[in-house]
């Protein structure tokens, strides 16, 4: 009976996620163009891709856009939430919804508003320009050594109002009175934070952890649209390589290769920020 | 009580952050009603809108993601429903192993699976169609779906399906007529989650679609710099046409924007 219910979810599911999946791990052994007959190869594409610093370069490139992604907004998103905590703040639920708006944005869109900030005569520069910070002016995107930076922002816009919100709704659990125990204590804010905010919200902080981390590996969107992984190669993230070595370079079986991997990494790391929170519990 | 002292600066924070996260959208609405011709005189020129609807085809490219939308979240809400109610409320052999398979379905990321699927689905002449587009989402969102309609099934009052079923209601009606109409509040919600994630998926159409009739929002607003290098007003102009149905029904929805994406993340 309960299988009647279950036979069609499992049929879609089977046949357009596990499926698809078997198939990358199978497509992983060839190198083949996507066109003719495949040659079987091993396991050669995962040596390629944990010996070639090109196909390495992609991951260490997405471990910095985690710092950004992820410890940023987690940060500023704790103070933010603490600040508006302690403080019976007006407007609360306005700054609530302005902040989290970034979040239901299409990141196209996102990328698309974000490179006109960066660009050469873009705002950003008008600003520095108009501060006589005329040498740090610069095309953002253009600029080997700060296009990482420039994408890492545009994750810390992105990210913070997320942060925020599921931070407040956890600090909503703890009970008035303990933030009242420590003013009569004379707590301030730091102290706060740190005795009685970050320690309650340890589950939560697990969840933005994961929630942005995982969005920082899988990073494609910005990074299509705004730097086509350049200049260069000094933008290319995982998800960036899968598409181009699998769909326009031909390199079907290096490009699922990645794909896999960047899964193991993610996989991995969202068990491994789990146990860790569970075990300081 | 907080200092006068905090609170001011509590205020100046919240004000600043809400700056940033409304700067980058307020410049691109700016950009887009900005008149476009070179020495055009100021002020607000609308006309934007309607040149990249017709002219930048974002008419059809909405058109698209309307259709895959609504599909999908058609799909996926009655699957992960039906689902989930067998999780939540049936004991049968093999449960526990489809429901971790399905959690599977939750961590796996949809740049493991677009590939494969893009040959699949092209050896079945199948790709450039909605379609490819369709079923691959459904799998992704019934994946979440099944997890979150589980939570609710298995919350729900178990007093108020044993008199159901007392009255000689079958498993289908209690699901249908009782169960399903209380839990509106979580349908709606899971529903606001799947039309998100779907309108603005750029990956799946990137890979699926090379017809031009068939791409969607995002798809189109990549691919439209390339064509018109000069327009920038047209080119925001676009982009508000792709965020404006997904930000206008956080404006009035958001308690379930927030909600999902609270409870969702924290559940899982």
């Amino acid at each position: 009976m309960a299988y009647l219910y279950l036979a069609p979810a499992l049929l879609v599911f089977s046949l357009f996620l596990l499926w698809p999946l078997l198939h990358a791990v199978y497509l992983s052994f060839f190198e083949w163009d996507g066109l003719g007959v495949g040659t079987w190869v091993g396991l050669a594409n995962y040596g390629d891709v944990l010996t070639d610093p090109d196909l390495r370069a992609p991951f260490w490139h997405a471990l910095v856009l985690v710092g950004f992604f992820c410890l940023v907004p987690v940060t500023i998103g704790l103070v933010l939430a603490s600040l508006m905590t302690r403080t019976a703040v007006r407007g609360a639920g306005f700054f609530r919804s302005v902040l989290f708006l970034p979040q239901v944005v299409a990141l196209t869109v996102v990328a698309v508003a974000w490179r006109d900030i960066f660009a050469p005569q873009g705002p950003l520069n008008d600003v520095l320009r108009a501060v006589g910070l005329d040498s740090f002016a610069r095309g953002w995107l253009g600029d080997a050594s700060w296009v990482l930076v420039a994408i890492g922002v545009v994750g810390v816009w992105v990210g913070t109002g997320l942060c925020m919100v599921l931070f407040l709704a956890g600090l909503s659990n703890v009970g008035r009175e303990v933030y009242e125990a420590a003013r009569i204590d004379g707590a301030g804010f730091w102290r706060e934070l740190v005795s009685i905010s970050v320690p309650s919200l340890r589950g939560e902080i697990a969840v933005a952890v994961t929630l942005t981390m995982v969005a920082a590996l899988r990073t494609f969107d910005l990074v299509y649209v705004m730097t086509g992984g350049g200049p260069g190669r000094a933008s290319t993230v995982p998800s960036y390589e899968v598409y181009q070595r699998a769909m326009e370079k031909g390199q079907v079986g290096t490009g699922v290769t990645v794909a896999l991997l960047l899964t193991a990494v993610i996989l991995l790391a969202t068990v491994l920020v789990n146990r860790l929170a569970e075990e300081k519990e | 009580m907080t200092g006068r002292l905090e609170r001011s600066l509590t205020y100046v924070v919240l004000v600043a952050a809400a700056a940033f996260a409304l700067y980058p959208l307020g410049l691109i609405l700016a950009t887009a009603v900005q008149p476009d011709a070179i020495g055009a005189a100021g002020g607000i020129d609308l006309g934007n809108f309607a040149t990249a609807w017709r002219e930048g085809r974002f008419g059809t490219y909405l058109r698209s993601s309307v259709i895959v939308t609504a599909c999908v979240v058609v799909l996926a809400t009655l699957l992960s429903s039906l689902a989930g109610y067998a999780f939540g409320t049936m004991r049968f052999r093999g449960s526990t192993v489809l429901f971790y398979l399905l959690l599977l379905g939750l961590m796996v990321p949809s740049e493991a699976i677009v590939v494969p699927l893009y040959y699949d689905l092209r050896g079945l002449d199948l790709d450039n169609t909605y379609v490819s587009l369709i079923f691959p989402q459904v799998a992704q969102s019934l994946a979440f779906g099944t997890f979150w309609m589980r939570a609710y099934f298995r919350s729900s009052s178990r007093e108020v399906v044993e008199a159901a079923r007392l009255d000689g209601a079958g498993h289908l009606r209690v699901f249908w007529s009782v169960l399903l109409p209380m839990g509106r509040p979580a349908v709606l919600t899971m529903m606001v989650l799947f039309f998100m994630w779907t309108w603005n998926e750029f990956l799946l159409p990137l890979v699926m679609i090379t017809d031009e009739g068939l791409r969607t929002a995002p798809l189109g607003l990549a691919f439209f710099k390339g064509q018109y290098t000069s327009g920038t007003s047209l080119l925001a102009a676009g982009a508000v046409l792709v965020a404006l149905p997904v930000v206008v029904f956080y404006l009035f929805a958001q308690r379930h924007f927030i909600r999902g994406m609270v409870e969702g993340s924290v559940k899982g």
